[in-house]
């Protein structure tokens, strides 16, 4: 998961008079008006990779000033600190990125497996303009071992359980990003990124 | 609220077409990846298995093709599997769009190939297919379609192939596939306890309460089904709701 070519095709398939590129180009990303950031593979690698290619500072510039959406590890990566391979993120936000703890039951018993694989529902933690269309507690296709624990609750727009209640999805002025995949998550998934194409970065409804 | 069990149907496929003639009512061509993609995404599958069965190697190259043409028009997860044999062939099948490559014999005969390609793409997108068989009290991996021993154990291969970073496995019992007898519960349990990611169940769905089964007694988070959806036995949704009056979790 976390295949930039289906970022991609989702956002060509609900945009199809938008110009949708991938791309490690600074000049593209600072020209662009709306920015994708899906992250691929372990948090470590992505941050060596963001350095290597001297984009850490164009990221956070397209995260201080346009509608932005992080998805996956691309979530994760906006916050201060990850357990895996306990890196630094981009400190956008304040907290950790955990992982799920591997004896982990359901209600009835049944072992509950890591990585947390498969459609979960999404509760809508707050009004959003991303959320527009889409049924409270819809489901969502995830495929993470790690996730986010935001200091300030403000931030969440949305929960998951597993069993616990984690946030699955943040809000803060232009930023808006998501644990799961919106682009494998099928008319739900399609919608959100449909909101997000027509977004300007205004968190109100 | 919590997480769905997965209904995954699975498709053969060889020269980018699907074969064994899928049944759907007026289904305009019963070989076209992406019409039978689609059916199965309106009925609900919570994924897609294809599994590339392309004798020749002039033809192989058409997979590519066809799971780009599925992933540009189909919007959940695709597996593809069938003939992968290294980490190029793992990177071509990710490119074309599939989000998760499963790997079987080569990962008996290269076990390096799942370590390999897993720390490249993460094991997220790495299933590792075991084909395995009762012999005597315990299980055996079998190769070539369940032809070939291996002599592995498969309780201990399959907590070898998490160890080395197969984020998923497909298991599927060579004694009750095809037979329409339902799957080998003891065998699904056993894994499923004994590794920490998910297990799909695979091999003998004969019914709707096979696939009951098979998440309740066989503790499996995913079951796979060919023939039953395919010949238009059940449809995807109806094994859902069976399912979830049986009390399991499933996305509707």
């Amino acid at each position: 998961m976390g295949n930039l070519r289906s970022v991609a095709q989702a956002l060509a398939h609900v945009a199809p008079d938008s110009r949708v590129t991938i791309t490690s180009d600074p000049d593209e990303i600072t020209a662009a008006s709306h920015v994708v950031f899906p992250g691929q593979g372990a948090m470590p690698d992505c941050v060596r990779e963001l350095d290597a290619r001297n984009l850490r500072n164009v990221v956070l510039d397209a995260a201080a000033n346009k509608p932005f959406l992080g998805i996956c590890i691309g979530l994760q990566l906006l916050f201060e600190h990850s357990d895996e391979g306990d890196v630094a993120g981009l400190g956008l936000f304040h907290g950790n990125v955990r992982r799920f703890a591997s004896d982990m039951h359901d209600e009835y018993g049944a072992k509950l497996k890591v990585p947390h694989m498969g459609w979960n529902q999404l509760h809508q933690a707050a009004n959003h303009p991303l959320w527009k269309g889409i049924d409270q507690d819809a489901r969502f296709y995830y495929v993470h071992s790690y996730y986010v624990d935001p200091v300030d609750d403000s931030l969440t727009a949305g929960t998951s359980d597993y069993p616990q209640r984690f946030t699955s999805a943040v809000a803060r002025d232009n930023i808006f990003a998501v644990q799961f995949h919106p682009e494998k998550s099928q008319h739900a998934g399609l919608k959100l990124l449909e909101n997000f194409i027509h977004w300007d970065g205004n968190p109100t409804c | 609220m919590g997480l769905a069990k997965r209904i995954i149907p699975c498709m053969d496929v060889t020269g980018g077409r699907v074969v064994k003639g899928i049944n759907f009512v007026e289904l305009r061509d019963a070989g076209d990846p992406v019409e039978i993609a689609r059916r199965y995404d309106e009925q609900g599958a919570d994924e897609l298995t294809f599994l590339d069965i392309t004798a020749s190697s002039d033809n192989r190259g058409l997979i590519f093709h066809m799971i780009e043409q599925v992933a540009s028009q189909v919007f959940i997860p695709l597996t593809v599997g069938g003939g992968v044999r290294a980490v190029e062939d793992v990177r071509k099948l990710l490119n074309a769009g599939a989000d998760k490559v499963s790997i079987n014999t080569a990962a008996v005969l290269n076990p390096q190939l799942v370590a390999d390609a897993s720390s490249r793409f993460g094991s997220q997108c790495i299933v590792v297919a075991i084909d395995a068989k009762r012999v005597g009290d315990h299980w055996e991996v079998f190769t070539h379609g369940g032809r070939k021993a291996t002599g592995l154990d498969a309780v201990e291969w399959a907590c070898k192939m998490v160890k080395l970073g197969a984020g998923e496995l497909l298991l599927t019992s060579m004694d009750r596939d095809g037979t329409k007898s339902g799957f080998d519960l003891a065998l699904t349990r056993t894994i499923s306890d004994a590794v920490e990611v998910p297990i799909i169940a695979s091999g003998g769905v004969g019914n709707l309460d096979h696939l009951v089964a098979g998440v309740l007694q066989g503790g499996a988070d995913a079951v796979l089904a060919a023939s039953i959806f395919h010949y238009g036995e059940y449809t995807v949704l109806q094994a859902k709701q069976r399912m979830q009056k049986e009390g399991i979790e499933v996305r509707l």
